[in-house]
């Protein structure tokens, strides 16, 4: 747990919340929405590793619920004509939805089968967002989503960004930290034990998948507000993978993990491609560095590093 | 000639002739990734990859030998065998040191090869388009059912599936080394007891395995255009045939093959748009009635 290393909580996350509202006074343009991107990144790890690290799930394609909420909200607005804000309701449920419905499928298979097969399944939503022109509009995606004028501005689309990511990362921890969590770390580590002392192992797991497709929507809805486009590679396997090596990155023991490893990531991936088209080359060695030498992940090696210092002293 | 087998219209018929020679190569392919599976345990996102640079090295050979039958040939047989020396390499110097990892934690690092080949075969053949000819002896088509042209490459096709099946049945039933991966696939604890070094059982299982992906790069070759991005739908695919068939099983690979290669060809003369969601209609409906695969897998 990170909570070790935090002494004082809640002291850290006001102090780390006022210095993220203060980014747009004194950072450009760029760095805003390289924060924002970030942040919703986070958001999608996180709830990834709501599932993957405490649920011990493997949600191999979480990419399908960002890109599903994202396209939900985006075509809610484009489309229906009805008031734009429905559209940021509308994209998680329908994420959530698909969540359940992918979990009810999946849910009874046991590990790498379940990995597959939602993958597979993820697939087959991608196939069909990318085929479906009329719809979809196909490869090309969407672009130029109209939205409302507060929200329209880079800092705008920043601070709803942050007040939504703060939201969504309070109700899950939360969450963790509910009976609910710890049914679901019992799950995880033993499931035959939990179903033994009365845990509905299938019930739970599955309300956990939805909640982790929900706010993967969530996640999705905000990248339409900061990025004002969607398109299909969003919920490409690979993206998926990707996610959770951010999760394996920032580790996925810690309930901040996923969201420093998507900000190591997301960093590197922008300046990186700066420079070379090699980006996959070089996420391609880090990832293999951490499985080699830091399988816990950064926020678990600094953790164990400090819990080593106290112990010394 | 109209409809020689009662309902099922020349159409249909050089669909699923072209659905069987698809299968061919999805077979050839997920048969190596199930090997891998079933003995070394790694799920190998990696396979795709190779499948890749199977295809690139048999447009360098093929070019290298003029382009013409020898060039053909000689890609059948160098390229493969460059895969599989790649593959020697990246066993001995990262997956022998993984084998007790988790699965979660070998896909990831499977997959993270898999980014770095990718990039690799970017920086060695660049971006474009490349095409390997189709040799000579193998060009044009034959009319079939009354005037429905069918390439003659793809007859050549069926024929490899199953001398290539043939030959896997032997390798693992026939030979040593087979009785001994199949062996080490139930209990590899056990094997080791007796005095067989596994380590080296697992690297010729590996290198089998991948040589089958280099191999059914090479011979999807000539039909597609080769390029950049090859890996990532046919890795999906192989994996999916893999879990439908029952992880390990190498019959199951053949079955899931040709549950996908046909349902995919089939679809397409359904619904032309969406032709391409019914494999994955196919593997849901397997995995809900069978959630372990087909037939009997090897975990």
């Amino acid at each position: 747990m990170a909570g070790s290393f935090f002494r004082t909580k809640s002291l850290w996350v006001i102090i780390g919340l006022v210095i993220l509202f203060l980014f747009p006074v004194f950072l450009d343009r760029f760095y805003i929405y390289l924060a924002a991107i970030i942040l919703l990144t986070g958001l999608c790890a996180t709830s990834l590793n709501f599932v993957l690290g405490y649920g011990g799930a493997f949600q191999f394609h979480h990419a399908v619920f960002y890109g599903v909420g994202a396209y939900s909200a985006a075509l809610m607005v484009l489309k229906s004509g009805l008031s734009p804000w429905l559209g940021f309701v509308v994209g998680p449920s329908v994420a959530a939805i698909l969540g359940f419905i992918i979990g009810l499928i999946c849910v009874r298979l046991s590990k790498l089968y379940f990995g597959m097969l939602q993958i597979s399944l993820g697939s087959l939503v991608w196939a069909i967002v990318y085929r479906w022109y009329s719809f979809t509009g196909g490869d090309d995606g969407i672009h130029g989503i109209p939205l409302p004028d507060i929200i329209s501005s880079p800092n705008g689309a920043y601070y709803f960004t942050l007040i939504v990511t703060s939201v969504s990362m309070f109700i899950l921890y939360r969450m963790i930290k509910s009976p609910f969590g710890s049914a679901l770390q019992g799950i995880r580590d033993n499931p035959v034990r939990s179903e033994m002392i009365g845990v509905n192992v299938r019930q739970q797991q599955l309300l956990a998948l939805t909640i982790a497709g929900f706010f993967g929507g969530v996640a999705g809805s905000l990248f339409v507000v900061v990025d004002n486009t969607v398109f299909p590679d969003m919920m490409f396997w690979t993206v998926s993978l990707e996610l959770v090596i951010m999760c394996l990155l920032g580790g996925w023991l810690s309930f901040l993990g996923p969201i420093v490893g998507a900000a190591i990531i997301v960093i590197l991936r922008t300046y990186v491609s700066g420079v070379t088209v090699y980006w996959a080359l070089v996420l391609g060695i880090i990832m293999m560095l951490v499985i080699f030498f830091l399988p816990n992940g950064v926020l678990g090696y600094l953790d164990r590093f400090m819990k080593k210092k106290v112990r010394a002293r | 000639m109209e409809n020689i087998f009662g309902f099922i219209s020349p159409s249909i018929l050089s669909q699923i002739l072209v659905g069987l020679s698809r299968t061919v190569i999805l077979f050839i392919v997920s048969s190596g990734l199930t090997l891998i599976l079933g003995v070394l345990r790694i799920p190998n996102v990696a396979h795709g990859s190779l499948y890749m640079i199977g295809a690139f090295m048999a447009y360098t050979v093929s070019h290298l030998f003029g382009g013409g039958n020898t060039g053909f040939w000689m890609a059948l047989i160098l390229a493969p065998l460059g895969v599989a020396a790649l593959s020697f390499l990246a066993e001995r110097s990262l997956f022998q040191f993984l084998y007790e990892r988790e699965h979660l934690m070998l896909l990831l690092l499977t997959f993270a090869l898999s980014l770095v080949f990718g990039d690799l075969v970017k920086l060695i053949w660049g971006a474009e388009y490349r095409s390997v000819p189709v040799p000579s002896i193998f060009q044009g088509y034959i009319n079939l059912f009354g005037g429905l042209p069918f390439p003659i490459y793809s007859f050549f096709l069926l024929v490899m599936g199953p001398v290539i099946a043939i030959l896997l049945w032997l390798l693992t039933n026939k030979t040593r080394i087979g009785k001994i991966s199949r062996a080490a696939a139930v209990d590899r604890d056990m094997v080791g007891a007796v005095g067989i070094n596994v380590n080296w059982v697992f690297a010729i299982v590996f290198v089998i395995g991948c040589l089958l992906a280099g191999l059914g790069g090479v011979l999807v070759a000539p039909t597609v255009s080769v390029t950049l991005g090859m890996d990532h739908t046919l890795i999906m695919e192989a994996f999916l045939i893999v879990i439908m068939g029952g992880l390990g099983n190498v019959w199951g690979a053949l079955l899931g093959a040709l549950i996908f290669g046909l349902t995919q060809s089939l679809g397409i003369l359904i619904w032309p748009q969406f032709g391409i969601v019914f494999p994955y209609i196919a593997v849901v409906v397997v995995l809900i009635f069978r959630p372990t695969g087909i037939l009997k897998s090897t975990w």
